[in-house]
């Protein structure tokens, strides 16, 4: 009796092991399924470097370089304010800060990590996009900068916890040995813990990145959705995400429009993966 | 003229009190070991010449250190030129996870020893060579200093060290985690470095500090029991502790 139960038990836990595996399987396929049908219709490099998505025209086109550029655009703008903010918080929490205000500080970090997407969206686009269209003077605040602006807020929780742990593990010897050569808390921190805390940070800005990239709600509530090719950040911008979430609903299934929007999603997908993938690569290395 | 001066100094560790009216007085370019059983407060006197205690919150220190005519306690005291002045060997050998050239171009930088790359090359290759690294280490100066054998980290430390041109160094155990060859280089690399620096080394290894040291100091339970030459403390001691010990009668 008690051997079938722990036959039982020790199957239905890799049962539910493997299915997560099987899901993103089974999802790949799919898209890959659906997607794969366009190309019949539309060339890959026109598909990738076609500089008009008008979808619902006739002729429809399908030229994704704006959505992708879109999305680039965005992420380029949240990363330049979220690493250097997001690295310098986790400095300040893990060497700089007391150990009470340290435990508040990492608890906030996590509570701005369960804010729901949507919120942000709405907060953004009442607060931060008219904020945007007054500063600059535009005809409308809902552009790239507004989107990287609520993006890099979403990224930071990852970057920052990630990193505050990266730099955490880094063994007290080395700040001391800095510290008995004359170095000052500063120069210990920034040319040996940041040095040894490197890969983990690295790590954390990947995973960072690959958050808002996939990000859709907020971006598609406050980035403006025109898809044109952007030349600066003060330009309303569409991304990946959006198209997919905007579209699917009025796109007609089986139309070419309906499998565009999947091998959109193909290409999401891949980049997604590589940059998780990268992030993994340096988690592991830390390990070790 | 004495180099390091302790007078009445008294450590605590928040209640613990760990170093007893210590008073002693160290000279220059010469070998002062400190000895004494396990926990009797070796590393926590070492600790208090660099400052090194004020890492630890709990510490509470009364009394007065004066090197180089100077209370290192006082207010006005530099504490990164001190610790620069007054520089550490540790037990455990603690290389930077950065290559073998960034280790020693380390202090050079933060203390804008070298300005151009050639001098920083210069005073890299000096330094390797003062501890006799150079010949095995050349062709690696890119790589990893994580990668070396311990009696090469612990030398490399040494090193980094006499890069940035202390007058004093503390050596905590520095061979306790070497085997007895190494143990033996390093000794030798003692000697040589004393014509230079003033050296004070706490050991648990009496031999060694019978070996190498001019002074020797025996401490029991954070008091300084006897302080006098190291033959006379090896030969013939004044206290009967002291004897107890170096015959063997303590752990
Ligand atoms: N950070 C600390 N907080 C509280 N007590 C401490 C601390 N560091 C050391 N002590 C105590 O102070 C005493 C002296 O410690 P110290 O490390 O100086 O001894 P030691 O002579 O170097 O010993 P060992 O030979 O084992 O290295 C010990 O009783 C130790 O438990
Ligand atoms: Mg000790």
């Amino acid at each position: 009796m008690k051997k079938i139960k722990e036959f039982l038990i020790e199957k239905i836990i890799f049962i539910s092991g493997s299915l997560s595996i099987v899901f993103v399987v089974l999802i790949f396929i799919f898209l890959i399924k659906e997607g794969i049908l366009f190309f019949k219709y539309v060339q890959f490099k026109d598909f990738i470097v076609g500089k008009n998505w008008y979808p619902i025209s006739s002729p429809a086109q399908f030229g994704m370089l704006p959505l992708i550029l879109g999305s680039l655009l965005v992420t380029l703008g949240a990363m330049i304010i979220s690493i250097p903010l997001g690295v310098a918080c986790a400095l300040y929490i893990a060497e700089v800060v007391n150990p009470k205000l340290k435990d508040l500080l990492k608890t906030g970090v996590e509570l701005l990590a369960a804010i729901p997407s949507v919120v942000i969206g709405f907060i953004g686009m009442v607060t931060l996009v008219p904020l945007v269209k007054n500063i600059f003077h535009l005809p409308t605040g809902l552009t790239a900068l507004s989107g990287s602006i609520m993006l890099a807020f979403m990224a930071m929780p990852t970057i920052v916890s990630i990193a505050e742990d990266a730099i955490t593990v880094v063994p007290r010897r080395y700040k001391e040995a800095a510290l008995a050569l004359g170095a000052t808390h500063w120069q210990a921190l920034y040319r040996v813990i940041l040095v040894a805390a490197a890969p983990g940070i690295f790590a954390a800005i990947m995973l960072g990145i690959g958050r808002v990239i996939g990000e859709t709600m907020a971006v598609m509530m406050i980035t403006g959705n025109a898809a044109v090719i952007p030349h600066s950040f003060l330009q309303p911008v569409r991304t990946l995400t959006a198209t997919i979430a905007a579209e699917m609903g009025e796109s007609i299934r089986g139309s070419n429009h309906y499998y565009a929007l999947f091998a959109v999603g193909i290409i999401l997908f891949i980049i997604t993966f590589i940059i998780n993938f990268i992030a993994d690569v340096f988690l592991h290395r830390i390990k070790k | 003229m004495s180099l390091i001066r302790a007078e009445k100094l008294n450590l605590y560790y928040g209640n613990f009190h760990a170093l007893i009216n210590v008073n002693l007085s160290i000279e220059e370019k010469r070998i002062t070991a400190i000895i004494g059983p396990s926990g009797c407060g070796k590393s926590t006197l070492l600790r208090t010449f660099n400052r090194m205690n004020d890492l630890i919150e709990t510490v509470h220190i009364d009394g007065s250190i004066i090197i180089n005519n100077e209370n290192i306690f006082s207010k006005t005291t530099d504490i990164d030129s001190l610790r620069r002045k007054v520089g550490m060997v540790f037990q455990r050998p603690n290389p930077f996870p950065l290559s073998v050239y960034e280790n020693i171009a380390f202090g050079l930088k933060i203390h804008k020893i070298a300005k151009t790359r050639n001098e920083l090359e210069h005073t890299v290759e000096q330094g390797l060579k003062s501890v006799l690294l150079w010949d095995q280490l050349k062709d690696k100066l890119k790589t990893s200093a994580l990668n070396l054998t311990l009696e090469q980290a612990q030398r490399l430390c040494i090193a980094r060290l006499i890069a940035v041109k202390p007058e004093i160094l503390l050596m905590d155990e520095p061979c306790s985690a070497l085997d007895p060859i190494a143990t033996m280089h390093i000794e030798e690399l003692m000697l040589e470095l004393k014509k230079n620096y003033t050296i004070v080394i706490v050991t648990h290894n009496m031999q060694q500090a019978a070996r190498v040291s001019d002074d020797t100091g025996f401490m029991l339970l954070g008091k300084l029991i006897e302080f006098n030459k190291a033959e006379k403390i090896f030969t013939n001691p004044d206290k009967k502790e002291t004897e107890d010990y170096i015959t063997g009668r303590y752990g």
